[in-house]
């Protein structure tokens, strides 16, 4: 974690006289024997100033503290004893002034049990605040033992049912047995058997066996989902996790909770027993089911999309996002998708072509369309840089552009009532105006009117929106690029297939502002290509403007451009993105 | 340390008698080679070669005692597999249930392609299972390269059935003693 910025502390006032020392917000304290200044107060999981705890303070020291029930966004519970270290605070004489060494170092009481001064007390690091002059010791031997013996204990009920987990792989109780742990079990005794394979919910499976009882996913679903559906019930070793009422934990976030779950036993429905996690190839993308523009990581093997899971953005999802969205990958394989490029010849009906036919041949077209006789609606599920090409082509021909607005229901947590990703990049680069979908009427009357008579669609079915399959037969020109097969591409004379995002790169803007940049994590199927890579080579054939032929190259020129993106630049967008004015 | 080394004897000092021995040896072996007396040369394949415990021939599946398929489709041998000659694909969660009682999953197709395996036995030692073993065979033929992928069904029939200790099975037993009052451990 890095350190939040803090205030520095105020240099005195330039007086003559010795005025008091302001008040610091920073301590000093020791970790493993090495001094280092910490920040008095650090953010809690909801962002509000707390002290200090000692496992904050080991991360900034760059001491990694084992734990399983500590989740920096969520309320510290402090049950699973894993962060214990052992620790000293300076030792204080009647006088309370700090007793020193021979040396003049103050000297460090270590804490130990109250009627057993030789035998170290260790404290749960996630939850104890430091104090001055404290020295934490994450390293001792008194720790190693302690970690072992919390390890031994937790595991005294875990089954080894690792072959067959889920988890294994990403389980925080593998890694932790391997770098703490005993390399033996000493328990002879039969494990106490739990319920397998519970059905918690339509998205979710409990194995009781393996849970470590750490309340991540309660209090998750408590205090961030305000579901209070789950608890713990039986007692002592039969403790288990249970939702209120069989198969009732169904709010909208609870796959969230497979994620922070540190070990196998809350595991996901649809990703259960599909692909070991060890093979995963991880992307860095965005999720775009809505307007949030949540961070995810793409988890993909061989050009097929496994998995989605949230990435830390705490300008945007924090580290949540919700199961609607995570589980809306299932498309991109489809079988269905469009793999080559086709063009309508009179006689002969769509035909499968080549990407330098078709596109010669909507260049063509284009060349001999007189200004204002053509119409562009553009998706805003497109890429920011996509939409930017599409409006220089519009510039061109002077031309009507719109996008189509998709409105449902949103959340008070993370679901945007936009469904568009990219709402506001079409916003912004004009594509449409302040209410997306204000222009298609006028480009449905202009084709009915017969001024407008070609048509440029880009991933919308028209067909849906006001442009019905009557009027499209009324164009000169029809130029389609989509993923999936619909009326429109039936009805199209030109079809391009496009890319989903997960096999492209590009930008969105959400609905705050947010400009963020996506990864490609898996091949295009066929002929299909990024549409910004046909739109550039289209662009320089209709305009005559030769721009980037890289992703990189296109964002600059469009942040040069676009008055919205000034001063951005691909490389300072980073992983999480920058905010611009909307 | 300085080893004394003994004097020749004059006969020894001869040289020809030892020269002499070892001719001796040398025609008895070519006369015993020319006389077909120790054959040195075997006639494989109409002779079979005896293939020695421990050798590491072509990898298997295998079943237990009763008749069910061991590989719980962990996917270790994949990964661990130098040449990546195995392809396993997992049965998800509408996939078949493990015949392994308790077991929970098992693979839905795994395949071992035999062209690319280098018979290194990695997959037998990271098995957690004891679901793979490299059996004695090691001349695999076939008259195309498809016909080299073996799929489960064929590793299965290959690897014939391998006892253990059925650690499934037990823990369910246990989990079935526990389900009465007062538990028995």
């Amino acid at each position: 974690m890095s350190a939040p910025a803090t205030t520095e502390a105020k240099p005195a006032a330039p007086t003559a006289a010795p005025a008091p020392p302001p008040p610091s917000d920073k301590i000093k304290i020791k970790v493993d024997g090495r001094e280092i200044e910490v920040p008095k107060m650090m953010p809690d999981w909801q962002g509000k100033p707390q002290p200090t705890t000692m496992l904050q303070a080991c991360q900034l020291a760059a001491h990694e503290v084992p734990h399983y029930c500590y989740h920096p966004k969520l309320p510290i519970a402090g049950n699973c004893r894993m962060c214990l270290v052992e620790f000293g605070t300076p030792q204080m004489g009647p006088d309370r002034k700090p007793v020193l060494n021979e040396d003049g170092t103050p000297k460090i009481a270590k804490s130990v049990l109250p009627y057993e001064p030789t035998t170290p007390r260790g404290a749960i690091a996630c939850a104890t605040p430091i104090s001055p002059g404290m020295e934490i010791y994450p390293n001792s031997p008194a720790t190693k033992q302690m970690r072992e013996a919390v390890l031994e204990s937790l595991l005294i009920n875990h089954p080894l049912d690792c072959p067959i987990c889920d988890q294994a792989g990403e389980c925080k109780l593998q890694e932790y047995s391997v770098q703490h742990g005993q390399a033996e079990s000493r328990f002879v005794e039969a494990k106490v058997h739990k319920p397998k394979a519970v059905d918690l919910g339509p998205r979710i499976v409990l194995d009781d066996e393996r849970c470590v009882l750490c309340t991540r996913c309660i209090r998750f679903t408590k205090d961030i989902a305000g579901d209070d559906a789950l608890g713990i019930v039986n007692r002592g070793s039969y403790n288990t996790i249970a939702a209120w009422a069989e198969g009732k934990f169904d709010n909208n976030y609870t796959l969230n909770t497979v994620d922070i779950c540190p070990v196998g036993a809350l595991t996901s429905k649809d990703f259960r027993f599909q692909m070991r996690v060890w093979f995963m190839k991880e992307t860095k993308s965005l999720c775009t089911s809505c307007g949030t523009g949540c961070n995810i990581v793409v988890g993909s093997r061989e050009e097929k999309v496994y998995r989605y899971e949230p990435r830390q953005n705490d300008a945007v999802n924090s580290t949540w996002m919700c199961d609607s969205g995570r589980l809306n990958y299932k498309w991109i394989g489809r079988a269905d998708r469009l793999q080559k490029c086709g063009m309508r010849i009179a006689e002969r009906g769509m035909l499968e072509v080549a990407w330098p036919t078709a596109l010669k041949g909507i260049s063509a077209k284009l060349a001999s369309a007189p200004s204002s006789s053509v119409a562009i609606v553009a998706s805003a599920r497109q890429t920011t840089e996509e939409l930017w090409l599409l409006s220089k082509l519009a510039k061109k021909f002077n031309a009507l552009t719109d996008s189509v607005a998709r409105n449902g229901e949103g959340d008070k947590l993370l679901v945007n009532a936009d469904k568009n990703p990219n709402s506001n990049g079409a916003r912004l680069t004009g594509i449409s105006g302040p209410q997306l979908g204000a222009n298609l009427a006028k480009i449905a009357e202009g084709i009915r009117s017969g001024s407008i008579r070609t048509l440029i669609v880009f991933g919308e079915d028209v067909t849906k929106h006001g442009i019905g399959a009557d009027l499209l037969a009324k164009l000169d020109t029809l130029i389609v690029s989509d993923i999936l097969p619909n009326a429109t591409t039936a009805a199209a004379h030109f079809v391009l297939p496009g890319c989903a995002h997960v096999e492209k790169r590009g930008t969105f803007v959400n609905v705050k502002g947010r400009v963020q940049k996506f990864m490609k994590a898996v091949e295009a199927p066929g002929d299909a290509r990024p549409e910004w890579e046909f739109l550039h080579e289209l662009v320089h054939n209709v305009t005559g403007q030769n721009g980037f032929s890289t992703i990189e190259g296109l964002f600059n020129q469009m942040a040069h451009e676009v008055p919205g993106f000034a001063g951005l630049e691909w490389a300072k967008l980073g992983d999480t993105g920058v905010t611009v004015q909307i | 340390m300085i080893v004394k080394r003994n004097e020749l004897t004059w006969f020894e000092r001869l040289y020809l008698p030892a020269l002499i021995g070892g001719l001796k040896v040398t025609s008895r072996h070519f006369l015993n080679t020319l006389t077909t007396k120790t054959p040195v040369t075997q006639q494989y394949p109409e002779e079979p070669t005896k293939v020695l415990p421990g050798y590491r021939g072509a990898p298997y599946l295998v079943r237990d005692q009763d008749g069910a398929t061991k590989c719980v489709s962990c996917q270790l041998c994949e990964f661990v597999c130098p040449p990546k000659a195995i392809r396993i694909t997992p049965p998800g969660p509408t996939g078949k249930p493990a015949d392994r009682t308790n077991a929970e999953k098992m693979p839905e197709e795994f395949e071992i392609n035999m062209l690319r395996c280098i018979f290194c036995g990695l997959c037998q030692e990271v098995c957690p299972e004891e679901a793979i073993f490299l059996k004695s065979d090691f001349s695999l033929t076939g008259l195309a390269r498809s016909e080299m992928i073996y799929d489960k069904e064929k590793l299965l029939a290959l690897g014939g059935t391998h006892p253990g200790i059925q650690k499934w099975k037990h823990k369910l037993d246990e989990a079935k003693e526990q389900e009465t009052f007062p538990v028995k451990v």
